[in-house]
């Protein structure tokens, strides 16, 4: 399964992940910073996540092929 | 099959693209880039590319696979040659040619020269592509002293990288200080004392009138006071011209990019120019001629007009947004300035954490925000909402800039 992480200090808050799913990316109110609702997201969801990554500016998120042991750990 | 035909593979025409599709577009869309590689993320090249810490495939906004799947017929290496309005149709200097219902310039810029560079020389470098950026990356392992020419957002983000590494920066700047078309001076003077702390040198006020080499490599460059730089390698990067060559060749109006309405829409109405190329009518300062060179312009117009393609056209009137690395600062600009501002700050730029308040007259324009990234999302909703605190609430730490916006939405 995937496994999606956000380096908060590279983050710029463009909001390009919020756009590319809402279900899995938001920003903080406060200051814009994207926050990952969804850590290990769905199967159907790997695409846009792995896109989000793909078209951050900032190349703040990163996503990864995780086991199910080390997602429930 | 005509359609929609793009010319430009950079982030405004694959966001048009993408966003045309994600509106359901059912026709055909041709995206055509003159570079070899699949459209890639730009700003990375001066920054965690140009450091190595971040791999080619970072950089590469789809799967190899997405064209395909969402039917987007991309053409690499390939350049549109002529426009012919009438039967709308490109020719492709490959000698093909293809119809259009619409046709969109999504051309970017491309870097200004030094006038007085004549040909290649090798070691006198510029950065725009990712081949660029390779040849930079591959340049700065080997070479000493660097020279860069031009303190704007791109050479400094350069000079931040190079510093880093070990080498001896020095920064040749016409103007009187760094970034001084695109912040206001207490910005420019913290990211000056930055950039000297990590060893960069400056000269203010200061051009180069010759560049010396020996069988065709670079070893100095001369300077209007006459002073001789070496440099083993050489950094060009004074600004920019948009690609509008096309457009006027066409007929189009072409004023420092290619002019569009509200809209995104040129004076032919199958005709659409977006991203870095653009002038468009910037609505929050009384529709005065901008172009603009970022990230958010790209997309956010990319996505107007996607949405007037489909039939739900509005004006464009989005906060314009920048960022910038530098010498370990964050540097995040909301709205515009065009300079004779006045200048308030909140925080203390001691602390290289603050946030520069720009106004003409009582009417906040821009605000410039070094490492302080609450500052500056109030700042986009304030300019979105077109609310102006008082200079006394901007310069107070202590007031909450929240309230203004949830008075408003209250109201």
């Amino acid at each position: 399964m995937l496994k999606v992480t956000i380096n908060q200090n590279l983050c710029v808050g463009a909001g390009m992940c919020v756009l590319s799913s809402a279900e899995v990316f938001d920003q903080r109110d406060e200051d814009g910073v994207a926050v990952v609702l969804e850590p290990y997201p769905p199967e159907r969801l790997s695409d846009v996540v792995r896109g989000a990554a793909r078209k951050c500016p900032a190349l703040a998120i990163t996503v990864e092929e995780v086991t199910d042991a080390g997602a429930a750990g | 099959m005509s359609g929609v035909v793009i010319v430009g593979a950079g982030q405004a025409g694959l966001q048009l693209a993408a966003s045309l599709r994600e509106l359901g577009y059912g026709g055909s869309i041709r995206l055509i880039g003159d570079e070899p590689h699949a459209p890639y993320q730009r700003p990375p090249l001066s920054k965690a590319y140009l450091a190595g810490t971040a791999p080619d495939m970072m950089l590469f906004m789809q799967e190899p696979n997405w064209f395909a799947q969402h039917e987007i017929d991309f053409l690499p290496d390939e350049t549109v040659v002529s426009v012919n309005r009438e039967l709308r149709q490109v020719d492709l200097r490959s000698g093909a040619f293809l119809d259009y219902e619409h046709l969109v310039f999504a051309t970017g810029t491309r870097n200004r020269h030094l006038p007085c560079v004549e040909g290649a020389i090798e070691g006198v470098l510029s950065l725009r592509t990712l081949d660029d950026a390779r040849q930079l990356q591959a340049a700065l392992q080997k070479a000493d002293r660097i020279v860069i020419v031009g303190a704007g957002f791109l050479g400094l983000e350069a000079a931040t990288i190079a510093a880093a590494a070990g080498r001896h920066v020095r920064v040749i700047e016409a103007g009187p200080r760094v970034l001084g078309r695109v912040a206001s001076e207490p910005v420019s003077t913290i990211v000056r004392q930055c950039h000297e702390e990590a060893g960069v040198v400056f000269d203010f006020n200061e051009s180069v009138v010759a560049v010396h080499g020996n069988v065709g490599r670079v070893e100095a460059l001369e300077l209007q006071s006459g002073e001789r730089v070496p440099a083993d390698l050489v950094l060009i990067s004074i600004g920019v011209v948009p690609n509008a060559e096309l457009a006027a060749a066409a007929g189009l109006e072409v004023h420092n990019g290619i002019v569009v309405d509200r809209q995104m829409r040129t004076e032919d109405p199958c005709i659409s120019a977006i991203g870095d190329c653009a002038a468009f009518p910037f609505m929050a300062d009384r529709d005065r001629m901008v172009r603009l060179e970022s990230v958010q312009n790209a997309v956010d117009q990319a996505r107007c007009l996607a949405e007037r393609i489909m039939g739900r056209g509005r004006d464009y009137d989005a906060v314009p947004l920048f960022w910038s690395d530098q010498a370990g600062l964050r540097l995040q600009m909301a709205g515009l300035t065009k300079g004779g501002e006045t200048a308030v700050i909140r925080g203390d730029p001691a602390s290289r954490a603050f946030s520069v308040f720009c106004y003409d007259g009582d009417r906040l324009v821009a605000v410039e925000s070094v490492s302080r990234l609450p500052d500056h999302m109030q700042a986009r909703k304030l300019l979105q909402a077109r609310i102006s605190p008082t200079s006394q609430q901007a310069a107070d730490s202590g007031f909450d800039l929240k309230t203004l916006i949830s008075v408003r939405a209250a109201a």
